[in-house]
């Protein structure tokens, strides 16, 4: 907080230098626009002073990493102990060529895995359905059975990596394959690290990935919770995701908002479910975009690190630091890449990377140049791994904490971001919390209308995309770029014939049975999943189980 | 009366991705360029989206993809049109669509593919002037 | 004529076909129209109507997979409002009846308002006699009750089925002053939501009040139209009704009311049209009279239907 007096004497002073050094400027040489506006539509000044922040107080709304309210970071000592874990999301085809590429990034000095699943994989269907045709292997890797997930992991000490699968409504199922895979390689369940998206809240709203309707689903996350804290002490058991609200067309502001009124319905179910608060809080993480507006992304993770811990003090009642502290990867924003001159993308990631990095995130991806053209050659996967190496070793700005702290725009943007994101907040537990704004279709209106103003925004030319819509050249086409061998589908198909003639059906059958009775109760399911996976049920057939206890979730079309 | 030539368009998304931003974003461009469009949402196999664009007796048909599986699934529309006899509806793409695929797709019978970035009042253009009526 | 076999025959695309010479107000229209008289009155029509949101579509998929079990085709004509400003319109009913995109005993089709003056309610009846021609057992129509033109519309129906919701505060007040009327049955759906019993009671007690002595009583169910629960006693009261009226005079009766006003409304456009079409020059004339005083619209308007000498 700063001195009354000296505040007043600012803007004094201020608005002397508007009247005069700028308006002899500005009237001869207008500023480009009348307004400014942030990537999020917030407005702009021409300059920010202590004036802007006067009500910002140090110690309680920064204060120290690793200290409530956790604004300039969780850790005490942040990149200068660790740097952030350079994780690329990856995984195409059938298992065996992705683990090859895995085996590829690690070497290239990866330090974590990142699992794409195919989309049948996604929806709980096994390669052979039909919905599945043209589908298998295309953005990620197709697992059937816990066959494909011992080829994917082969050869990759489970207990010296952590791993995060992108999976979220049969998660359970892949988190059971995972523990078996484990097991056969004599690595116990409380030695696993990694995180499973798990979040499906945000699959009805901005994603599409989802199999069961909101309460069975919102039992199968508080199951994995109960167990994970019981096994798998070290595993992130939800990855609360912003990332797809913000492709979806979301601004900064609607991406904390959303994601945090996620994060609340999540922490709500677990409690209902009789846990305590500070027995899951700490391994819950968070998933964010980055995009271009530098300085709106650094205030925007600032302003969710601070929000989260108010909202877990304060609600909640958390005890525990750890339940506090908002940790989340990054992953810089896929709808940003333009088709157009590719290689521009390069710089987009450089800034979003930075953005991520200045705003103290935990863990990054970095996309490649030719997301928008299709899945990324591995030259360009090299090229992202780079972008995040040389911020982290030649940009400096890892050697000191929360750099941008005490910059009077930064601040104020963090300021306004946390505002504004609270009476979103308001707003949802007026509508009964965030799966009933779901259910009303609130949060995917105003996700939409987002979307849709920014798209006009670009065609009027009020919002300019290099290449796109200014600065564009004659293309040739681009080529080498990377292809699914179509015949993935195909050979899934048969290894799950073979599969289905060569195990123990009798087996297969009433472990699926068990598992339809654990569903029917209140108990956890996850025994009996794991009992399932290892006699290599497929993920269809457990998930089809599912369904027959849970029905179908249909969607509402809000545009 | 009057005689009234409102071009009617199905929207749809084949296969199993779920980022219906491109499509939802159309079709709401379409819509406040005065068409009528008919909605069908997320995971429609290509029987569907033909059975609803017979129905519905549509103008023409914008398809969305964004896992990769365009060259499946789009042809697949255009045939099953075909089988139906209903091959004067305009069949438009839209997606993650690699240059490379897009000589194949327009031969088997997609009128026109709309890569990320083009910008809707293109595509509504290219619908008014390319629809029979 | 080829189209009108074709619909006869209940094939879809000759439904489809027809339905859209009658949106676009096509002279042909009129002429299939008339081909296809002699086959219509067969299926019942039932007018379904509600509050935004309030789980019509959901509704109309699952009565129809219900009839559908008693092997009963269905014919369905969704409406969504028009936009005013641009004569677009989203179209979104359809995709709350996705189960029923293959069954060949269904046929969907959604309409926009088009904001065409009375044109709508016509439209979609002409558009329910094409699916009654072609063999529907069954036409359901779906409309947003908010407007009038909408209310008109269902008003027309055989049977019509309210849909009230919890939790609406005024807009049932809303639906209590224009349309309680109309209501055949009423329908609370959404009944696993807090309040649905208080609704019930509202909807009891208007009816208490409004009920004339021996008229019969319309029925207040409740149905979850997301799980399907309520819908078989939904369909056995609209069983039920339709034999009570198909049975006494109150059906005939019905249409009867129905075909007066549908006659006088194409009468009213026709000779609108005609005047409008022949005459124009006469009516610039007549506007700039009236205007400078010669003489009042009254005189105008008999000069104007008068018939040519
Ligand atoms: N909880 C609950 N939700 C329902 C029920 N019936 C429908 N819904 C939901 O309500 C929303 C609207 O349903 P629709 O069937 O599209 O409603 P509608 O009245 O046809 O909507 P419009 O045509 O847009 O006016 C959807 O999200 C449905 O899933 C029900 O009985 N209970
Ligand atoms: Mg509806």
């Amino acid at each position: 907080m700063y001195d009354k007096d000296y505040i007043e004497k600012i803007n004094e002073k201020k608005k002397d230098w508007e009247e005069t050094t700028v308006k002899k400027v500005t009237s001869k040489y207008p500023e480009r626009y009348e307004k400014f506006y942030t990537n999020s539509n917030q407005e702009v000044d021409r300059l920010y002073t202590e004036s802007d922040i006067q009500d910002l107080d140090y110690l309680e709304d920064l204060g120290f990493p690793g200290q409530y309210p956790y604004t300039r970071g969780v850790q005490p000592t942040m990149y200068r102990g660790r740097l952030w874990t350079m994780r690329q999301y990856a995984g195409f085809g059938n298992a065996e060529e992705s683990n090859k590429r895995y085996k590829y990034l690690l070497s290239q000095g990866q330090t974590g895995l990142s699992v794409a699943f195919d989309l049948p994989t996604q929806i709980g269907y096994d390669s052979d359905q039909p919905l599945s045709q043209g589908e298998v292997g295309k953005v990620g890797v197709a697992i059937d059975s816990l066959k494909d997930m011992e080829l994917l992991f082969n050869g990759i000490p489970l207990d010296k990596v952590s791993t995060s699968m992108t999976i979220n409504a049969p998660a359970s199922v892949l988190l059971a394959m995972y523990i078996a895979v484990a097991e056969k390689q004599g690595v116990s369940p409380e030695k696993l690290s990694g995180t499973i998206q798990n979040d499906i809240l945000k699959e009805y709203v901005a994603r599409g990935t989802y199999i069961f309707p909101p309460q069975p689903s919102m039992r199968l996350i508080t199951n994995i919770f109960e167990f994970c804290s019981a096994n798998l002490p070290r595993w992130n058991t939800i990855s609360i995701s912003g990332y797809h609200i913000r492709e979806a067309g979301a601004t900064a502001i609607q991406e904390v908002a959303f994601t945090l009124a996620n994060g609340i319905a999540y922490v709500e179910a677990a409690i209902n479910a009789g846990l305590d608060v500070d027995e899951f809080a700490p391994r819950l993480s968070f998933f964010f975009n980055a995009h271009n507006d530098l300085l709106e992304e650094v205030a925007k993770f600032r302003a969710a690190r601070r929000l989260w811990a108010r909202i877990m003090k304060e609600r909640f009642k958390a005890k525990k630091p750890k339940s506090l502290m908002l940790r989340f990867h990054t992953q810089t924003g896929g709808s940003t890449l333009t088709a157009q001159q590719p290689d521009n993308n390069i710089v987009r990631v450089t800034l979003q990377a930075l953005a991520a990095v200045l705003g103290g995130t935990q863990s990054l991806h970095t996309n490649s140049r030719d997301e928008a053209l299709a899945l990324p050659s591995e030259d360009s996967v090299r090229i992202a791994l780079r972008t995040q190496q040389i911020i982290a070793h030649e940009s400096g700005v890892a050697e000191t904490i929360d750099p941008l702290a005490g910059s009077y725009y930064v601040e104020s943007l963090t300021n306004s971001i946390e505002q504004k994101a609270r009476e979103y907040i308001e707003k949802i537990d007026q509508l009964g919390g965030s799966p009933k704004a779901i259910e009303k279709g609130y949060i995917q209106q105003e996700i939409q209308d987002s979307a849709y103003r920014y798209q006009m925004d670009i065609e009027s030319g009020r919002r300019i995309v290099v290449g796109v819509n200014k600065f564009q050249i004659e293309e040739e086409p681009p080529k080498g770029l990377l292809k699914v061998d179509p015949e993935v589908g195909r050979k899934q198909e048969e290894q799950l014939k073979e599969l289905k003639s060569s195990r123990d059906n009798l087996a297969v059958q009433e472990a699926l049975k068990e598992l339809e009775a654990k569903a029917k109760t209140d108990e956890n399911v996850m025994p009996a999943v794991i009992k399932c996976v290892k006699c290599y049920a497929t993920l269809g057939e457990i998930c089809d189980t599912l369904r027959g206890v849970f029905g179908e979730y249909k969607a509402s079309v809000i545009i | 009366m009057t005689q009234t030539n409102t071009i009617r368009v199905l929207v749809a998304k084949p296969g199993l991705d779920g980022h219906d931003r491109g499509a939802k974003v159309i079709a709401r461009a379409l819509r406040d360029a005065g068409m009528e469009v008919i909605y069908t949402g997320l995971r429609q196999t290509p029987e569907q989206i033909v059975e609803a664009a017979i129905q519905e007796d549509v103008d023409a048909i914008g398809l969305s993809i964004l896992s990769g599986a365009h060259n499946f699934l789009f042809p697949k529309v255009v045939e099953l049109l075909k089988k139906e006899g209903a091959d004067d509806i305009l069949v438009i793409g839209g997606g993650v669509i690699p240059d490379e695929d897009i000589p194949g797709l327009k031969e088997a019978g997609i009128a026109e593919i709309f890569t990320p970035g083009t910008p809707t009042s293109r595509i509504v253009e290219f619908i008014k002037e390319n629809v029979k009526h | 004529m080829d189209l009108i076999q074709s619909v006869l025959n209940g094939e879809k695309r000759g439904i489809a076909k027809m339905i859209t010479l009658i949106e676009k107000n096509a002279p042909e229209a009129i002429e299939a129209l008339k081909q296809i008289y002699q086959h219509t009155g067969k299926a019942a029509i039932i007018g379904i109507t509600g509050p935004p949101g309030s789980g019509k579509s959901s509704l109309v998929n699952q009565l129809t997979k219900k009839i559908r079990s008693e092997d009963k085709k269905v014919g369905i004509i969704a409406i969504d409002p028009t936009s005013p400003f641009t004569g677009g319109a989203l179209l979104g009913d359809r995709i709350r009846m996705q189960e029923l995109a293959l069954d060949q005993g269904v046929f969907i089709r959604s309409m926009g308002s088009r904001g065409a003056l009375g044109g709508l309610s016509r439209a979609s009846y002409d558009a329910a006699k094409v699916l009654d021609a072609a063999g529907m057992d069954y036409v359901i129509i779906e409309t947003v009750g908010v407007g009038q033109s909408e209310i008109d519309i269902v008003k027309l129906a055989d049977i019509v089925a309210l849909v009230l919701i919890p939790g609406m505060g005024d807009e049932v007040q809303a639906i209590k002053a224009g349309v309680m009327e109309i209501g055949d049955v009423f329908v609370v759906n959404k009944a696993d939501k807090d309040g649905a019993n208080r609704v019930v009671t509202e909807i009891e007690m208007m009816l208490d009040l409004n009920t004339e002595k021996d008229a019969a009583r319309p029925p207040v169910i409740k149905t979850i139209a997301t799980t399907g629960e309520g819908i078989d006693e939904l369909n056995e009261h609209i069983k039920k009704y339709w034999h009570q009226i198909a049975n006494s005079n109150e059906l005939a009766k019905r249409r009867k009311e129905r075909i007066r006003s549908e006659l006088i409304s194409i009468t009213e456009d026709h000779i609108l049209n005609q005047i409008l079409s022949d005459k124009s020059s006469k009516i610039d004339s007549m506007v700039k009279d009236i205007y400078e005083k010669k003489i009042d619209p009254y005189s105008a308007m008999e000069l104007l239907i008068a018939p040519e000498k």
